[in-house]
């Protein structure tokens, strides 16, 4: 079985459980959406898929290769990357060193002691390349942290590609972006390799409903329902219990 | 290069590179002619700044806070003496031993303390240090107790220089293996190892997010800023040639972490210029008001962490700053 799979998966803090039986397909290429009520327990989920938590009982697997057991650096270094709900960049760091240290370490060449950590043409040149891709090439020498936030959220988009991953778990994209940089953010998804598999956590519906070709809908730990954004938009229970009192 | 001549003068300065290096070199040539009868003092003023690179390494760049580099100080200076005594005397091969003293307590230490943050790591490493204190105290037939290690007679550098008991020959090798060490560290901080303990400062989090095994790599640092503690007190035990179980104290610790808090964290020339200062301030306040001259001591740190928090180094590029808001 090609890309993660997930069986079975419980977990609960003492008496409160915040995932249920949840089984779960991420195939290459995929494009899913995670939504749910507040406190459904999305972020639980990626936390488990990525390895900072750990599961209660069932089993994920990536390629067909049990990770349950492995911390999250290692799964990291398999290839299932994940961008963070708060910003979280290199924030001493210029927006080209920002990119240039996930390339080192994934190449495994982030121990070196003595080659300045700039040296490399390869590894420039693939950072003059990311920067081009999300449209920050102008930016590249400035401090990250003198960036404009839904710049930054690009930069923390950059940084997760440049481990090259084949599993790409975005934890709420726009969060905390105005509306005026948001088509700079999906557009970027968009333009994500086609072969990636991209897990979208995300409550901003118009977001959603425009990269999503599958929605699964998690209601208290538990998955309500899965399906195509017309089967969802449609749900009956879906529009109750999620879109019904918000959306409508 | 066009580009660098339409710069303001400063900035073009700022781009010759060792400038400041040769400038401190130089001033550090003069005090040789200058104070020929303070060569111990001054000797201990290089010794410090070695001591206070590794600690930049360990803060500045890593963001691990210690008070207790002190422990691998003495570690070295125990380790180069009693290899003086029983082994061989020969001074660089003093420093290997004193600098693998250094990182072999600073690993195995490490590999418990580097599981630890803030202020719990901080109080691990203060608790390390006292220990190490307590065993050199009580293992009298090793360590000499609190009478301390004599009888360290060094053979001449390189088989050349002859150490005298003015210090000539101590004070250009302390200053020769303190460029070799800031030189090192000049390397090591700009390698890619560098750029990921500076992520590792940044962020945790996002350190382990793109696959770093952090606690490794806090490992690492911990262990090479103990080699180089360890070659600072190597470098002690041989100039002074008595080792006393003093080399561990924690007021050694602090006040080195004072002076690099000083000078300016993360850019190794503020430590150096964080010691000079502190060193200056203590010899002649102290001559003064031996029993008060903490008080400017004190007044320098408050008024660096209020006013200049990137350290004294940052002070020019900070005015610089003021004056262009001001026009």
């Amino acid at each position: 079985m090609q890309g993660l799979c997930v069986r079975g998966l419980n977990k609960s803090f003492g008496g409160l459980t915040v995932a249920l039986d949840i089984d779960f397909d991420l195939p290459p290429g995929a494009r899913k959406a995670l939504i749910g009520p507040n406190g459904a327990g999305k972020s639980t989920f990626a936390n488990l898929v990525t390895g900072i938590l750990a599961p209660s009982s069932g089993t994920i697997t990536f390629d067909g290769q049990d990770i349950g057991h492995l911390r999250e650096a290692a799964r990291v270094r398999r290839g299932i990357a994940k961008t963070f709900q708060i910003t979280t960049l290199f924030r001493s760091m210029t927006v080209r060193e920002n990119l240039r240290l996930p390339i080192l370490q994934r190449d495994g060449r982030a121990t070196g002691l003595w080659r300045r950590s700039d040296s490399d043409r390869g590894v420039e040149e693939e950072v003059t390349a990311l920067l081009e891709q999300f449209r920050l090439a102008p930016l590249g020498d400035l401090p990250v942290s003198q960036l404009a936030y839904g710049q930054q959220r690009l930069v923390e988009m950059a940084l997760t590609l440049a481990l090259r991953p084949r599993v790409l778990i975005l934890d709420e994209p726009a969060a905390g972006v105005p509306s005026s940089e948001s088509p700079l953010i999906i557009e970027a998804i968009e333009r994500l390799p086609q072969d990636l598999a991209v897990l979208i956590i995300e409550h901003d519906m118009d977001l959603v409903f425009r990269i999503a070709r599958q929605i699964v809908v998690l209601v208290a730990g538990r998955i309500l329902t899965e399906g195509s954004p017309a089967e969802i938009s449609r749900d009956p229970k879906v529009r109750e219990l999620y879109l019904g009192g918000a959306h409508v | 290069m066009t580009e660098s001549l339409t710069l303001p003068l400063p900035e073009r300065l700022a781009r010759v590179p060792f400038l400041a290096e040769a400038l401190l070199l130089a001033i550090a040539a003069a005090m040789f002619f200058l104070l020929p009868y303070s060569l111990g003092f001054l000797t201990r003023v290089l010794i410090l700044m070695v001591l206070v690179l590794s600690i930049d390494l360990l803060l500045g760049f890593a963001g691990i806070a210690t008070l207790g580099q002190a422990a691998m100080y003495g570690a070295g200076a125990y380790a180069a003496g009693l290899f003086a005594i029983h082994v061989w005397a020969d001074p660089l091969a003093g420093l290997v031993v004193g600098a693998a003293a250094g990182a072999a307590l600073a690993l195995l230490s490490g590999l418990v303390l580097m599981r630890a943050q803030g202020l719990t790591l901080i109080m691990l490493t203060i608790a390390v240090a006292q220990i190490c204190m307590e065993i050199a105290n009580k293992a009298r037939g090793v360590t000499g107790g609190s009478d301390g290690l004599r009888g360290i007679r060094m053979d001449p550098v390189l088989g050349l220089f002859e150490f005298d008991f003015i210090g000539q020959t101590g004070y250009w090798y302390a200053l020769a293996v303190l460029a070799a060490v800031f030189l090192l560290l000049r390397l090591v901080t700009r390698s890619a190892f560098g750029l990921s303990l500076r992520g590792i400062h940044d962020s945790p989090a996002r350190m382990t997010a793109i696959g770093t095994p952090v606690y490794g790599r806090r490992v690492a640092a911990y262990a090479l800023a103990g080699a180089i503690a360890g070659i600072a007190g190597a470098l002690t035990a041989q100039v002074t040639q008595l080792v006393s179980p003093e080399v561990f104290a924690f007021t050694l610790s602090a006040e080195a972490l004072i002076m690099l808090v000083l000078g300016g964290t993360g850019r190794l020339i503020g430590g150096i210029i964080g010691v000079a200062i502190f060193m200056t301030v203590h010899h002649t306040a102290a001559a003064h008001d031996p029993f008060n001259w903490l008080f400017v001591i004190g007044a320098m740190v408050l008024g660096v962490v209020f006013f200049v928090p990137g350290g004294l180094v940052s002070l020019p590029a900070r005015l610089r700053g003021l004056m262009g808001r001001a026009l």
